[in-house]
This record gives structure tokens, sequence and C-alpha cells, in this order.
């Protein structure tokens, strides 16, 4: 069995290992750098729960080999917000405006929405309904997802106005789920 | 789902890439893996080698050739779909283009792998043979050029040969002509079940999606758009020399009835009037 180095700065740390030329990024950022948080749905790259963010692009981590990221830049859920700090302006969006029921597509669609705000600050709905054409929701009916998207494009800093009671900070644990 | 093994290797050039080919047995080339990647996962393929040509850099351009834009091989779909050039000269491509799968997709599939994997369901071999493109393929023997309506020759098959790259893709500039896509899916994401990409102007093309085994140029229809024939009768002819099959989303006569349909919408959305 032939292994690669693969050499990828993970959420700004550089991280290398050997790794079989088969294994997906997936696999790699959940299995051997346990980062969780990235979740594995539909494995057949129709879902977009598995999306990372590569070189500032979302991609389905489930549909590229780990070996084709070699030298790239990866940003996962865990990259947003480190334990203990404010929520990105994404996240706080999706706490906000409950862009989220049993949580299982949240990651993705973070990660994907991160992306496209990156491009585009302001979206309009279609806009935001395009850039997730990726992602799929079976609980939210993505209306709640779409209002998240805008809270976000409307508080880019992520800071809850005054008058919200919610909570403002990442949670004091490593990931956004398993 | 996990491929099975395979050894991996990188190509730093289209040279180096034939001469890797050459020194393995059981080889394939990977581009940005969306078609082969999820196939190696099903293990509807395998392969002993991988040489991965996605980084070289020399395929990847969208230029102006005067009475063409060549786009190299391994460019993405999103710098097709957003390229200025593209939307004033080939609008139809640019359009479809934005129209393959999803834009995690589109950010990693190329239109090279793209039209080499000769999915009769995929989205831009259409848009190569209503435009009339020109595949440039480049082997150990020396470059050829081949007509997009030659370039399908079976399921999942194209004239691509062992040991070939496609390497360009030539565009007929089509500047202030009306055209038209018209995909009909399920869900955003999906596979057209059926699809009619339309160019009008000289030497107009009417092309179809999932209908028979091959990405699928539909002459009758073209000629008659050529000749100027009514919808009507473009539209009937546009099912002649389809063999489109049944299956779980949509019957034969079904699938007929759609790129009938579908051709009348696509007519006039690209503003054909006759």
């Amino acid at each position: 069995m032939s292994t690669v180095p693969v050499s990828v700065t993970v959420n700004g740390e550089p991280r290398t290992h050997e790794v079989e030329p088969r294994v997906l990024l997936v696999h790699y950022l959940r299995d051997v750098l346990r980062l969780t948080g990235t979740h594995v749905g539909c494995d057949t790259s129709n879902c977009g729960a598995c999306t990372v963010i590569l070189d500032g692009a979302a991609v389905k981590s489930c549909t590229v080999l780990a070996v084709q990221a070699r030298g790239c830049e990866i940003t996962t859920i865990e990259g947003l917000a480190a334990p203990g700090e404010p929520f990105s302006a994404v996240q706080q969006g999706f706490h906000q405006e409950h862009g989220l029921q049993c949580g299982y597509c949240t990651p993705g669609m973070i990660m994907a929405c991160t992306a496209l705000l990156s491009e585009n600050p302001d979206p309009t709905e279609h806009e935001i309904r395009h850039a997730l054409e990726g992602n799929l929701c079976r609980c939210t009916g993505y209306q709640m997802i779409v209002n998240s998207v805008r809270w976000a494009a409307e508080h880019p800093d992520g800071v809850v106005p005054e008058s919200s009671d919610a909570v403002s900070s990442a949670p004091s644990m490593q990931g956004a789920g398993s | 789902m996990i491929p099975v093994s395979f050894d991996y290797v990188e190509a730093t050039s289209v040279e180096h890439a034939l001469a890797l080919f050459a020194e393995h047995d059981d080889a394939k080339f990977l581009a940005g893996g969306h078609s082969l990647v999820p196939m190696m996962k099903l293990r509807l393929v395998s392969s002993a080698v991988l040489i991965d040509i996605a980084r070289i850099a020399e395929l990847s351009y969208i230029e102006d050739r005067g009475d063409h834009v060549a786009v190299g091989a391994l460019t993405r779909h999103r710098e097709v779909e957003g390229s200025a050039l593209l939307a004033e000269h080939l609008g139809l491509l640019a359009h479809v283009a934005g129209h393959v799968g999803d834009p995690q997709v589109r950010n990693r599939g190329t239109l090279g792998g793209s039209l080499v994997h000769g999915d009769p369901a995929a989205d831009l071999p259409a848009a190569a043979l209503a435009l009339g493109a020109s595949m440039v393929i480049t082997g150990a023997a020396g470059t050829r050029v081949v007509p997009a309506a030659e370039f399908f020759v079976n399921f999942l098959e194209t004239a691509v040969g062992d040991g070939e790259l496609l390497t360009e893709v030539r565009f007929p500039k089509r500047t202030g002509d009306g055209w038209a896509y018209q995909k009909f899916n399920r869900r955003a994401m999906d596979y057209a079940i059926v699809a009619v990409a339309v160019q009008l102007g000289q030497n107009p093309g009417i092309a179809l999606v999932n209908m028979g085994s091959t990405p699928h140029l539909a002459t009758a229809a073209s000629a008659a758009l050529a000749a100027g024939s009514p919808t009507s009768v473009i539209a009937d002819a546009v099912v002649e020399g389809t063999e489109a099959w049944n299956d779980a989303n949509a019957t034969r006569e079904y699938r007929e009835h759609l790129a009938r349909v579908l051709t009348v919408r696509a007519l006039a959305q690209a503003g054909y009037t006759s």
C-alpha cells in the first residue's frame, strides 16, 4: 500500500501526514485530524454536508481526494470561531434566525454561506438560493436558512444588537458536532 | 464509499502527463475529479494509477483568437461561467457552465473533464455540439482536431484514445446571436431529465441532453432551423435519431415529449421568430 505525503494548512495550522491516495478529504479531516464538525451526508456529491472552503472556494470534501488538496488552505466549521470566541457572522445568523433544526446539514450550509458572503457580501434572496443549490436541508424548508444569511449580510461583524438575549459565543468544546 | 487502492502521480506538463501514461499500465488521468472520483467511490471504475493533471497551468485559459475563443481543457466551470469574454461572444457556453451541478461542483469540475467523460446527461457536451466546437486532442503522435459532432462516440466514450489528452476546445464566436438552454430537472443540482441547447445565427445548432447513449446533436432539427422552418416543424424534427431510454425519472415517450416542448421554449427564449 503506497502512501503520499500531504501537507495542508487547516484552519491556519500547517499539517503533514502520509496518506493513501484513495483517502477522501472528508475522511482525512474527520479521521486523521479528528475535525468531526465536517459531516458525511450522502457521500455522493449531492447533499453538501461535507462542504469546506478550499483556497477560498466551497468544495464537497467527499469528492476531493486528500492528495488533491496538498499545498492548499482549508477552512472547516471549526475554523470559524475558536472555543470561547464570538461566533462568525454566519454562525450568529443561523443562531439568531433559527437556521437549523436537526443540525446535520448545518456545518456544510455555514461553510457554503461563508464562501458566498466572502464573494458577494450583500446577496439577494435569489442569489442566496442559487448559491445554496448544492446543500440539502430536510428540516427547515430553507426559508430560515435564507433569513440567516441575510442576517449575516446585515451584521457583517456578527454582533447581536443589544436588545437580543442571544448566546453569542461558541461552546467551549472542539467542533460543532460529530 | 472508498475507492479501490491506486497509486498517484502528478504531471507538471502535457508532455509529462503523456510520458507518465506511457510508463504505467492501467493509468487514468485525473482532472477536477468530479466525474471520476464519484465513479471510483461507487467502484464502477478502478485504475492502478491516477495521473493528476489538474495543476498543469498551461491548460487553464480562456483566449480570444479572433474568429473563435479557445478554452483550455482544465479551465474550471466556475471560470467559464464568470468569463466576460465568453459572456460577450458565447453566452450559451457561459450560461450552461453556470448550470452544471452546483457551486461546489463548478468550483472543481473542468470543461475538458466534463467533455471527455462523455455523459449523455451532462450539460456542457450539448453546448459544445450546438456551438459547433472543435476539440484539440494531443497524444504522443501529435495534435489532431475533431469536430464536436464526431467527438461523442458511445456511452461515456469519446474520440480521445488511450494515452491522449483533450487539451483545448475552440468555440466559433456567436457575438450577438440568440441562444437558450432549457433544462428540465427535479432539484436544482440534478442532472437534466432532458435539456435542449439552441444557438441561432450562422450555422445554428440544436443539441439534446439525455436523449440517448451519447450527447446528441439534433441534425434534422438544426437543418430545419438553418432553413428558417416554423418552430413546430423544428420541434417535430428534434427527436429524429434519438434513442432515449426509460428510467425511474421518465419513459422514452415522456422524454420525447419534453424534448419537443423544451425546443419550442428554447427557440422562443432565443428570439427565433418563424
